[in-house]
């Protein structure tokens, strides 16, 4: 196998590297900010893309297989809803629950990062047993188990995967905010009277950004999947409100007889947490210097 | 020494999370005595029966309680099946850790190849494929790609089954609970073919998720060891590619591999109760979603703590492994 390393034809690889990135990089970047375009259109005019209400029974058409000139474009479910509306407005619950977890966490985490960070200490100290706390859960656990025992709803659920996703944030950015701490623009700043809340503010904050910025992208697909999994094992939003996970919980009863019902709100799931990951890659690649300079 | 501070150190986390988890209880609505009896049982049956399961004594007496016969071993009794819950535990428990193993070996036997295929010609036609199929196996559901092929390999071409873990009938006394190593020890080799057959689409499904991570990992680490060094002296030793390829730049990779697997393994157990559920898989993590929807708390409690001890109890091991893999990594 040829692995390209002789000397001789390095700085050539690198430059079809390079060449070869930025092509890979666009088009993540491309796909993954048009299924975020795609969700939050959906999500924002369910009203009137929608073909028909996302809970309208109609028992005498249920489980009508896809059909592209058909009302029912995407078939209809169990109980004779339409599949497509249903996947619109399921993704408003996706869209809500991404932004939420994605701010609070964020939030959370930056603060209890930036903090600890910037003071050391017993406050660093502090912070960190509670990081290990949380962090000891496997993932979802914690959720599962605040779920379970607190009930369903749309707030507990932001809740509940909040609790976790907050983790990432907070070590990242203490771990940023510990090398930017010494560096010598804050040592000045310092030196002129700077307050701790204005170097924060002005300093240290502005230079975490663009990893708080990649780190969301990956959080809201984190948060999509996880809300969906939930909805999926019927732990997640209450049951009228129409969810990709709830759809797809809905259709094991059906597997062999509706396939249609499995196959688009998974579709809608996988290519929305597809675009979000692949555009946290993109602004990776973008943004992280030690990648760019490859 | 090293180990036994480690394991020492997990006890006061493991306390703390049951703390977590007992807190929590208190905010669950309704009385956790309406679970144990029936719906015309009069106030005096309840006071007896609270009394009986020392529900009646205050939380924090409770919580207490709860934690000295933890020690022993001893979770308290299940509410919906009336048995220890450890005992529930201890029956259902192979039986995720022998899908959990099936797909970390999935997921490591397809992800690996795939990342140092892609590593190893970066910018090719393989790269592109193995990034592709890296990143679909990240974003995937697990819940979905189980109904799909569930939907193909079961419905449509009826060549596995499309849930359990055994055929009606088959006979299999156990020795471990782990079916495969049973039928091996038992000679019985119809009982593992079957048990194979029940175990492909579970694990398949169940290590999609890692496949993708550790393929993009390893696919990076390739990439970098290569333009190191130690590869291009390698090389101009006269080595051949493969050589070269596989002893110096992959061995390298293998210490991110082995940190992601540790990483996730808790993934994987927590897929375990969505996997479980879809395939009827009777392990701890559907046992733990039957649990919950009969609110059961003494076994949501017992399951949360297991699932916490064993995600602990692998990162520890992972850490370990480190120290074979790379002789620099002396822990101090």
């Amino acid at each position: 196998m040829n692995t390209q390393t002789s000397p001789a034809t390095l700085p050539g690889l690198c430059a079809r590297l390079r060449k070869r990135y930025r092509q890979m990089t666009g088009f993540k970047a491309l796909f993954g900010l048009g299924m975020v375009a795609i969700l939050l259109l959906m999500g924002l005019f369910s009203p009137l893309l929608a073909p028909h209400a996302p809970n309208s029974q109609d028992l005498m058409s249920a489980m009508r297989p896809p059909d592209w000139t058909g009302p029912h474009v995407l078939g209809t479910d169990h109980l004779g809803r339409d599949i497509l509306s249903r996947i619109i407005y399921g993704s408003r619950v996706s869209l809500v629950i991404a932004i939420a977890v994605a701010v609070f966490a964020s939030l959370l985490g930056v603060f209890l990062g930036v903090v600890g960070g910037y003071f050391g200490g017993r406050i660093d100290a502090a912070v960190q047993k509670v990081t290990e706390i949380f962090w000891s859960f496997p993932p979802l656990m914690l959720a599962i188990a605040i779920v379970a025992f607190i009930g369903q709803g749309l707030v507990i659920v932001v809740i509940a995967l909040t609790a976790q996703r907050w983790i990432p944030y907070c070590r990242v950015t203490r771990a940023e905010t510990m090398a930017l701490r010494d560096r010598e623009f804050i040592l000045s700043a310092r030196s002129l009277g700077a307050s701790s809340r204005f170097i924060i503010l002005h300093h240290i904050l502005p230079n975490v950004m663009l990893s708080i910025i990649v780190m969301t992208s990956f959080a809201m697909a984190n948060a999509i999947i996880a809300e969906a999994s939930l909805s999926f094992l019927g732990l997640g939003v209450p049951p009228h409100i129409p969810t990709w996970g709830g759809m797809l919980s809905d259709s094991r009863a059906y597997i062999s007889s509706a396939w249609w019902m499995a196959l688009f709100p998974g579709l809608a799931i996988f290519l929305t947490v597809l675009g979000l990951n692949l555009l946290g890659d993109a602004l990776r690649n973008q943004f992280d210097p030690k990648l760019k300079s490859h | 020494m090293y180990l036994s501070k480690r394991i020492l150190g997990a006890i006061p986390v493991l306390i703390v999370v049951a703390a977590v988890v007992f807190t929590l209880m208190q905010f669950a609505p309704g009385d956790a005595v309406n679970m144990l009896v029936s719906d015309e049982a009069s106030e005096a049956d309840k006071a007896a029966i609270r009394e009986a399961w020392g529900l009646d004594r205050p939380p924090l007496v409770q919580f207490l309680s709860f934690l000295g016969n933890a020690v022993t071993g001893d979770f308290g009794t299940s509410f919906k099946y009336k048995v220890p819950v450890m005992e529930l535990v201890m029956e259902k428990l192979p039986a995720t850790i022998e899908l959990a193993l099936a797909s970390t070996l999935v997921a490591v036997v397809i992800g690996i190849p795939l990342g140092v295929l892609a590593g190893a010609r970066p910018g090719s036609v393989w790269d592109s494929m193995a990034s592709a199929f890296s990143f679909a196996g990240i974003s995937m559901p697990n819940f979905w790609l189980g109904i799909l092929l569930i939907l193909l390999f079961a419905g449509q071409w009826h060549l596995l089954p499309s849930g359990g873990r055994t055929p009606w009938g088959l006979d299999l006394p156990r020795i471990t609970g782990f079916h495969l190593v049973d039928s091996v020890l038992q000679g019985r080799w119809d009982a593992f073919l079957s048990t194979l057959r029940y175990l492909a689409l579970p694990s398949i499904v169940m290590g999609t998720n890692m496949m993708g991570i550790i393929a993009q990992m390893t696919r990076a680490s390739v990439q970098e060891a290569l333009h190191e060094d130690y590869v291009v002296t390698a090389r101009a030793k006269g080595l051949s590619g493969q050589r070269v390829l596989w002893r110096h730049a992959f061995r390298n990779a293998l210490i991110g591999v082995v940190t992601i697997i540790g990483l996730e393994f808790g993934a994987l157990l927590s897929g375990a109760m969505i996997v479980e559920t879809v395939f009827a898989w009777p392990g701890i993590g559907s046992l733990l979603i039957q649990g919950i929807a009969a609110r059961d708390f003494p076994l949501i409690i017992g399951l949360v703590l297991v699932y916490t001890g064993l995600f602990i109890l692998v990162n520890l091991l992972i850490d370990l492994l480190y120290t074979l893999i790379d002789p620099r990594i002396r822990v101090s």
